[in-house]
């Protein structure tokens, strides 16, 4: 790990007010950690006698899996509560729950939630570090960092890439953190889908809009699909699924479009057939899989960071 | 009912009804204001240094009595409103159950009558229930007392019954108040749609949601000749649409609020439920439209919309905080700061858009110091400074973003009908 680098943020909220050398400072980290992940012990003792707390009010498995391994393997105990059995549903406040969580003397909190803020707001309610894992469409600071790792593996430094952000934008947490992930390192971003998904709006935050998606993908260094999530936007968005896959599904023809060494990305869950070709998902230029195992070496990362950090300052705060 | 004389000595007095702004007294008798008598039959409040205006006038606040009186009744807010300097409101019928029926009005004059320091106005439904489906008994609550109808809160989204409403309003003479939304682009939504709610991931609420509706009564207005006021404008559209509309003679009029003409959709940016309002806080274009607005007269007078929320109840997730902020309390020094301060506004102006002009929309007997008017009268140093804290505030509810800031402009005495309700920081 980088010694000379002084990592001070005990919370991740967000990825738009982490500098650029923040966002490098976590991805170089995550490659120390990769590393651990080819030995036959894979646990590190990093977090050993820590609770980490994975609130997860919202329907998720790959992430909540992903931050229970990565806790696991730094050796912490993980407690998980979920939306559907927690007492959310009885009307409790997450004030109140997750003050209870901290009574309960746990070191961390993961938390994903529909809605946007909620990670910041937690964080202003107990004295424990906070990392978001996915707020409504505001963000998913670890899938971005993820996929920034996934990316400089496959294709080295992201200064002056060109990459492609193609599907549902507007909805999309994903989308928002990789926009200033991949800016914060050099990237050039482009949203590409439906005029009704992707608004121009998004120019405000140093990307590009089309819609036109063979301009988009033409020389593109990657491209990162995201799911339309069709259960939500009913007919309001696009008339139907088979006229989306018609204009902006990623296939086989269109994928010539990119540069020859170009990645296509996903986060999951794939709507096979829709975004993208069934085959082309499982082709040798899809990263899909390497990014679920790299996002375990991140969110170790991100674990063990904001740990430090908070450790770190709760001893200066004695001294 | 006999009540001490009192003479204001050495104040400076802006009655904007008079065109007056000159520094002298006041004299007050019998509950109206009274031509000069001797010096040693009355109370003499020293206001050397003061202003003294008109009682301001309000023609929207939520009381919440009946059924959500945790948050506020007419009581607290009435306290609120003389702490703040009003002595003129108007409650809105939202309360639970909404005042759709002279039943419900009756229980909130009761209430006044029992409880309320200063003079307070109630408002009848536009519809039954609130519902938006069928025409409330506008002719009954005219009766019961209302000086106007409206369903704050909610807006009427079928414009064939919005056409009866201002046609059968019309023939009570009573001027319909609207809450300018259109639903079907709001929905889900919590803050501007702009680059912020972009940047948040928050369901941005367009500022089309709005104007779509301020078209559509400017329309009807023309169409049926009913006054109908639009409440809490909010953009710039809006202002944009009333001035052509006013220019032609329609008989339109529009508010705006002191949180609108202040703040705007960048203090979301910490996720804090204070700021969220509906409508919701707008872009800084939107912000110096109203102020224009109120500048060229397309806006008529400010309102608060004081929309009291207990601590606990905005103490969640933004997504799942109400709507709405206090204003009774703050409105005075943030309007002085906003509008005098900082738009070239003269004094006399700013209590015009809080006085004459607010009473002159829905006819009340309010807003002047004219002899033999009611002596509502309002006393404050328009320079000094304070800090609102939870403490000092007589609301029963505290979301308020300028809890804890400094402002400048402090309410010291109100007089309701000759009476002093207010002073020095306590209710008497």
């Amino acid at each position: 790990m980088k010694s000379e680098y002084e990592w001070t943020r005990r919370n991740l909220i967000g990825i738009e007010n982490l500098t650029p050398e923040e966002v490098t400072f976590i991805l170089d980290t995550a490659v120390s950690f990769k590393k651990t992940m080819g030995r036959s012990v894979k646990k590190l003792p990093s977090l050993r006698g820590k609770v980490v707390a994975n609130l997860f009010l919202e329907p998720s498995t790959r992430t909540r899996v992903a931050f229970e391994v990565a806790a696991n393997r730094l050796s912490a105990d993980v407690l998980t509560v979920s939306g559907s059995s927690s007492s959310i549903t009885k009307g409790e406040t997450l004030r109140d729950t997750a003050q209870n969580i901290e009574a309960l003397k746990a070191d961390m909190i993961v938390i994903r939630h529909s809605a946007p803020g909620s990670p910041l707001y937690l964080s202003q309610l107990v004295d424990i570090p906070v990392v978001n894992a996915g707020d409504g469409a505001h963000e998913h600071p670890t899938q971005a960092l993820l996929d920034c790792f996934t990316l400089r593996e496959k294709i080295g430094s992201l200064e002056g890439k060109k990459v492609a952000i193609l599907g549902d934008i507007l909805f999309s947490r994903v989308a928002r953190s990789n926009i200033w992930a991949l800016r914060k390192l050099g990237a050039h971003v482009t949203l590409v889908g439906p005029s009704t998904l992707v608004p121009g709006t998004f120019e405000s935050m140093g990307a590009e809009v089309s819609h036109d998606l063979r301009s988009a993908l033409t020389d593109a260094d990657a491209v990162m699909l995201l799911r339309i999530q069709h259960e939500r936007q009913s007919q309001m968005h696009f008339p139907s699924l088979g006229e989306y896959t018609s204009l902006f599904g990623l296939n086989r023809e269109r994928t010539s479009w990119l540069k020859p060494e170009a990645v296509i990305m996903h986060p999951g869950p794939l709507n096979r057939g829709v975004e993208i070709d069934s085959d082309l998902a499982d082709s040798s230029r899809s990263v899909i899989l390497d990014q679920v195992t790299n996002g375990i070496a991140v969110r170790m990362a991100v674990l063990y960071l904001c740990a430090s950090a908070d450790e770190w300052q709760k001893r200066e705060a004695v001294l | 009912m006999s009540v001490e004389p009192l003479i204001i000595e050495g104040g400076r007095i802006v009655d904007p009804s008079s065109n007056r702004d000159e520094v002298g007294d006041l004299f007050l008798r019998d509950g109206v204001v009274s031509t000069p008598f001797a010096r040693d039959k009355a109370r003499v409040i020293d206001a050397k240094g003061k202003v003294v205006s008109p009682g301001l006038v309000d023609i929207h606040v939520h009381f919440r009595e009946p059924g959500q009186t945790h948050k506020e009744d007419v009581g607290s807010g009435t306290r609120a409103a003389a702490a703040g300097g009003f002595t003129t409101v108007v409650c809105m019928p939202n309360t639970s159950p909404p005042c759709d029926n002279p039943a419900t009005i009756r229980y909130i004059n009761n209430a006044i009558a029992e409880n309320a320091v200063v003079k307070v106005h109630t408002t009848g439904c536009l519809t039954k229930g609130m519902e938006g489906d069928s025409l409330a008994p506008i002719g009954s609550l005219k009766k019961a007392g209302v000086v106007a109808v409206t369903d704050d809160g909610r807006c009427v989204q079928n414009n064939a019954l919005m056409r009866q409403v201002a046609t059968y309003s019309e023939m009570f003479d009573l001027p319909v108040m609207d809450h300018c939304q259109d639903t079907s682009l709001t929905e889900g939504s919590v803050m501007h749609e702009g680059d912020w709610s972009l940047r948040l991931g928050l369901k941005g609420w367009p500022a089309a949601a709005e104007d779509i509706i301020v078209s559509r009564n400017i329309i009807l207005s023309e169409l049926t000749r009913a006054h109908i006021h639009m409440q809490h404008v909010s953009s710039a559209g809006s202002v944009s649409l009333l001035r052509r509309a006013k220019q032609r003679g329609v008989a339109v009029s529009g508010e705006a609020s002191p949180h609108h003409i202040s703040l705007t959709d960048k203090y979301l940016g910490g996720y804090d439920p204070v700021f969220k309002m509906n409508p919701p806080l707008r872009s800084e274009d939107h912000r110096l439209a109203l102020i224009e607005g109120l500048r060229d007269g397309t806006l008529d007078c400010i309102a608060t919309d004081h929309a009291p929320h207990r601590n606990y109840e905005k103490d969640v997730e933004l997504d799942s905080a109400p709507f709405g902020i206090t204003g009774l309390e703050t409105s005075l020094p943030v309007c002085l700061e906003t509008l005098h301060r900082s738009s070239g506004f003269s004094l006399s102006e700013v209590i015009d858009l809080m006085t004459r002009k607010p009473a002159g929309l829905l006819d009340l007997q309010a807003g002047t110091l004219s002899e033999g008017a009611d002596a509502d009268v309002t006393i404050f140093d328009s320079e000094k400074e304070w800090t609102p804290t939870i403490d000092g505030f007589q609301s029963r509810s505290d979301n308020s973003p300028w809890l804890g800031q400094t402002l400048r402009g402090q309410v010291e005495t109100t007089i309701v009908q000759g009476r002093i309700v207010y002073e020095d920081g306590k209710i008497l």
